[in-house]
């Protein structure tokens, strides 16, 4: 059986409103609140990045299921934040939870799915019997043009999985994966900020991929989406994945526990993640849970997991997503513009 | 700043606050010490790896920050007795107001400083509040 061994998240303590940043840019701060569905997005710390935010999250996924790091046989890490254009994050990270330097190690990038494509990879690896555990990690601290439709948006967070064979919590049942060459989101090399196709990223993007994957899953599994306790889809706002659901057969009661972007924004890789989190953070023993990440360019991964007893054993000891939903701190929107470097000193 | 080779040589303690103990008093070492001062040639050094959590002994905020810390003005400094004996130096991340001694603290892993826009990013622990 593979599946998820552990998880862990981390999301930064820092939050600005969706008013806040409308108020800079003359907007109406209340509509786009309500067209977003989204109050608030996290903010990093003026010393944090993808790669300190995906340490916090895989080392708070060792410690939820006592795993020793040396068994640890692969680490991807899938960001479009990386902090080196050329160094790989997924060195930073095995270094700072003491892993063995005989691991294979990389950095992938397929804008907020790079982290499910690092989960099949390991999967990959530990179907083979190649490696006993491989750890996968959707990390972002994403950048959004002052003033543009993504900044109300662009947040920070890090989810961390451990994907293995033994002391599995969620079973992956089997998954489904949707991949095209559309130019709706892409930032080019040396350019600070991404650019988008507006509108394009709705129906020929976000909802044609999340929608395929799912649907090649559902066929793949025979399964109906009644057989899910909880569906988690990428949310790069809070209608999207409501949207989504609704024209797949999924009830807004499913996705609703997975669903964070209204409290945090869109951690961009680990947007999917950190709502499947919330979801095996509540989980009972046989739920089912259906996770559709999307990143743009685009592609989507579909998974069907299906929880074990051992999520009881492992819920309470790291922290939960919950615990990140609820601790914040609110900054106005120049200490905001500071800690997100769109001040040049 | 420490040039690269320095800050790679100190990767361990730097990331993991990882130091040294003596098996044959029980002494704990941070930054690690390859010989017991106390026991000297009788010593047993070996490698251990610190829990992160403290306790404040005494702290300072600072408003004069050398250049690369600017954005992060004020900040707080504070020097940290982990809970097996040793005392270090590090920033407190918090509003330096929230800061008291006999704060309880623990580790976290944070950018600590880099050789400016082109050069390498240092990574390292600091502390928040427990």
């Amino acid at each position: 059986m593979i599946g998820i061994v552990s998880y862990g998240v981390y999301v930064p303590l820092y939050r600005i409103r969706v008013e806040e940043i409308a108020k800079q840019w003359g907007e109406n701060g209340a509509s786009i609140k309500a067209g977003l569905m989204v109050e608030a997005k996290s903010v990093p710390d003026l010393d944090e990045d993808a790669a300190t935010m995906a340490v916090e999250a895989a080392r708070a996924a060792i410690l939820r299921a006592s795993l020793n790091p040396r068994d640890i046989g692969a680490i991807y890490v899938g960001a479009e934040s990386h902090p080196y254009a050329v160094k790989p994050t997924a060195t930073i990270v095995a270094a700072a939870i003491d892993a063995s330097n005989s691991i294979t190690a990389a950095d992938f990038e397929f804008a907020c799915k790079a982290g499910t494509a690092a989960i099949q990879t390991c999967m990959g690896l530990v179907s083979m019997g190649e490696i006993r555990y491989g750890l996968a990690i959707g990390s972002d601290t994403s950048q959004a043009s002052p003033g543009d439709a993504l900044e109300y948006t662009a947040a920070a967070g890090s989810a961390a999985f451990v994907i293995g064979q033994d002391r599995v919590v969620a079973e992956i049942e089997d998954y489904a994966s949707f991949t095209t060459d559309t130019p709706d989101f892409w930032r080019r090399d040396m350019q600070k900020y991404p650019s988008h196709s507006g509108r394009f990223t709705g129906e020929p993007a976000y909802f044609r991929h999340t929608i395929a994957a799912t649907e090649a899953l559902l066929e793949k599994t025979g399964l109906q989406p009644a057989d899910f306790d909880f569906a988690v889809f990428h949310q790069p706002n809070g209608k999207f994945p409501l949207k989504a659901a609704k024209s797949l057969g999924f009830s807004s009661a499913q996705v609703k526990p997975g669903l964070l972007v209204p409290y945090i924004g869109n951690t961009y890789s680990a947007a999917s993640l950190i709502g499947l989190a919330a979801v095996l953070d509540k989980a009972s023993p046989s739920q089912r849970i259906l996770l559709t990440s999307f990143g743009s360019g685009a592609g989507s991964d579909s998974f069907a997991f299906r929880v074990t007893d051992r999520i009881e054993e492992v819920q309470d000891k790291a922290r939960k997503v919950e615990h990140f939903i609820r601790s914040k701190k609110y900054l106005d929107y120049a200490a905001y513009a500071k800690h997100q470097g769109k001040i040049r000193m | 700043m420490a040039s690269t080779a320095k800050f790679w040589r100190e990767q361990a303690a730097r990331y993991n606050l990882e130091g040294t103990r003596c098996v044959n008093c029980g002494a704990f070492f941070y930054p690690p010490r390859i010989v017991c001062p106390r026991c000297r040639r009788n010593g047993v050094i070996e490698r251990y790896k610190f829990k992160g959590t403290g306790e404040i002994i005494t702290y300072t905020t600072v408003y004069q920050a050398p250049r690369n810390l600017n954005r992060q003005m004020p900040y707080a400094l504070a020097i940290i007795k982990l809970d097996e004996g040793p005392r270090l130096l590090s920033e407190v991340i918090c509003d330096p107001e929230e800061l008291s001694t006999g704060m309880r603290v623990r580790s976290v892993f944070r950018r600590i400083g880099e050789e400016g826009e082109q050069g390498i990013i240092y990574y390292g622990t600091k502390f928040v509040p427990a």
